[in-house]
């Protein structure tokens, strides 16, 4: 086995800039995951059927396809029927759709979670349903969920990668193209794979210590 | 779409559901090997077991396969079949996810199920099979099922290497028709009945292996990924 640092050091100005498209890809990518994952929980509780089950569906739908193949829907389908977005805002969005659909079941503990005399509560003070859920029931439901939320930041930043088959240009996608180029592939893979351990291991430790002072 | 683009996707799907059967072996026997060995009285085992896990839970799936298919070959100097390249990949990726399933529901066994065994002066090995093993099984088959799927979706992940799977053949008929919302509504439905059948089963595998043990199944077992951070997963 050959290893040639010099290669590493060739391949470090291009790192970084994959380091840099691969967490603009998770911090927007969770945005959206948190925020369309919100939805579709309050969705699911709205009291009637046409509703739920609609939601129900393609939420069920989206989490059990590949989002690889997702991806490939979405940057090849959406400019036939006139929608042109860039890669990195197709791949964003792609993942942020895939995600929502696991951060919803989060919210959705997260809310099962509050006792209900906080329900009966908010009844009995006559809160409107709006404030009843802005300023009673989200606030104690999303505190419990942050640290599983976290967990899905982690596994979201694993699937990073795939964005990579739709031409972006993250760690990954660098990777390649830098093997492609320079006909070393053994450095640049190691290297990143070395990352996405360094990085999940750090992001992981970060998580454990949030979860703690959650708790306390 | 002509038949003879129907028989590229029929083969595509063939060789998901091989590289699904093949991986899932070799997952679950890493599984159970990782995840045993994470409960050993020595703690090297316990250490090198650990390391594993977090090796391999730590970086991508998708990363991993372009190392098996990519440094492996001049490293080793033997390139594998592409059909074993993924599925060693797909197999050890997922399979650190699958031994933290199996120390998680281990460590949940009643306390007392051990020390009953370890009264009767059960060997360790015989505690492990006799007694904590046929109580842990059944209460890993939801996690594993839901590991499942996420196996099935990472299966997906070969195509980019060039491997013929479903996936992949939804990119030639795209290519052969110039036309792609059909071929990838296709292949995204076909893909959600493999994973639906592959959950029905589950259940019924779960509520056998209660049976067995005399319990019935949870109701209902929300699909939730296994939790990676810290705590009993």
């Amino acid at each position: 086995m050959k290893w040639d640092w010099s290669a590493v050091s060739d391949f470090m100005p291009y790192f970084w800039d994959g380091l840099l498209v691969t967490l603009q890809i998770l911090v927007l990518g969770s945005l959206i995951s948190f925020a369309l994952g919100l939805v579709w929980a309050l969705l699911m509780r709205v009291p009637t059927r046409w509703v739920t089950w609609p939601v129900g569906a393609v939420t069920e739908f989206v989490r059990n396809t590949p989002l690889l193949v997702q991806l490939f829907f979405l940057f090849y389908v959406l400019p036939e029927w006139g929608i042109t977005f860039s890669a990195l805002t197709t791949g964003v969005f792609a993942i942020g759709l895939h995600y929502s659909t696991y951060t919803m079941q989060v919210y959705r503990a997260g809310i099962e979670a509050v006792p209900v005399g906080q329900w009966e509560a908010a009844t009995a003070l006559n809160l409107p349903l709006r404030r009843t859920w802005t300023a009673v029931i989200l606030p104690q439901a999303v505190r419990r969920v942050v640290p599983a939320l976290g967990n899905y930041v982690i596994s979201m930043l694993k699937d990073t990668p795939l964005l990579m088959a739709i031409t972006v240009l993250e760690m990954l996608g660098e990777a390649r193209l830098f093997s492609q180029q320079n006909f070393q592939f053994t450095e640049p893979l190691t290297v990143i794979g070395f990352a996405f351990i360094v990085i999940s291991y750090l992001a992981s430790l970060a998580l454990r210590a949030l979860e703690r002072r959650l708790v306390h | 779409m002509t038949s003879g683009l129907w028989e590229l996707v029929l083969h595509g799907v063939w060789v998901t559901i091989q590289l699904l059967v093949l991986s899932s072996l070799l997952a679950t026997a890493v599984s159970f090997v990782v995840g045993v060995a994470r409960t050993h009285r020595l703690w090297i085992v316990r250490f090198l077991a650990g390391f594993y896990t977090e090796v391999f839970r730590g970086t991508s799936a998708l990363v991993m396969i372009f190392w098996v298919f990519f440094v492996l070959p001049p490293a080793f100097g033997w390139q594998l079949v592409p059909l074993w390249a993924g599925t060693l990949a797909l197999g050890l990726t997922y399979g650190a996810y699958g031994a933290e399933i199996v120390r998680g529901a281990l460590a949940a066994v009643d306390p007392a199920q051990r020390e009953g065994g370890i009264a009767l002066s059960f060997t360790p090995w015989q505690r492990m099979k006799l007694i904590l093993l046929p109580q842990a099984v059944p209460e890993m088959i939801p996690p594993f099922s839901n590991l499942l799927i996420e196996l099935l979706k990472g299966t997906a992940l070969v195509s980019i290497m060039g491997m013929g799977d479903l996936a992949f053949s939804g990119n030639l008929v795209r290519l052969a028709l110039q036309e792609s919302a059909e071929i990838y509504t296709y292949i995204l439905l076909i893909y959600f009945v493999i994973a639906f059948l592959l959950t029905r089963s589950m259940r019924g595998l779960e509520k056998k292996l209660k049976a067995g043990v005399g319990k019935a199944p949870k109701k209902k077992t929300a699909a939730v990924r296994v939790p990676e951070g810290s705590g009993v997963s």
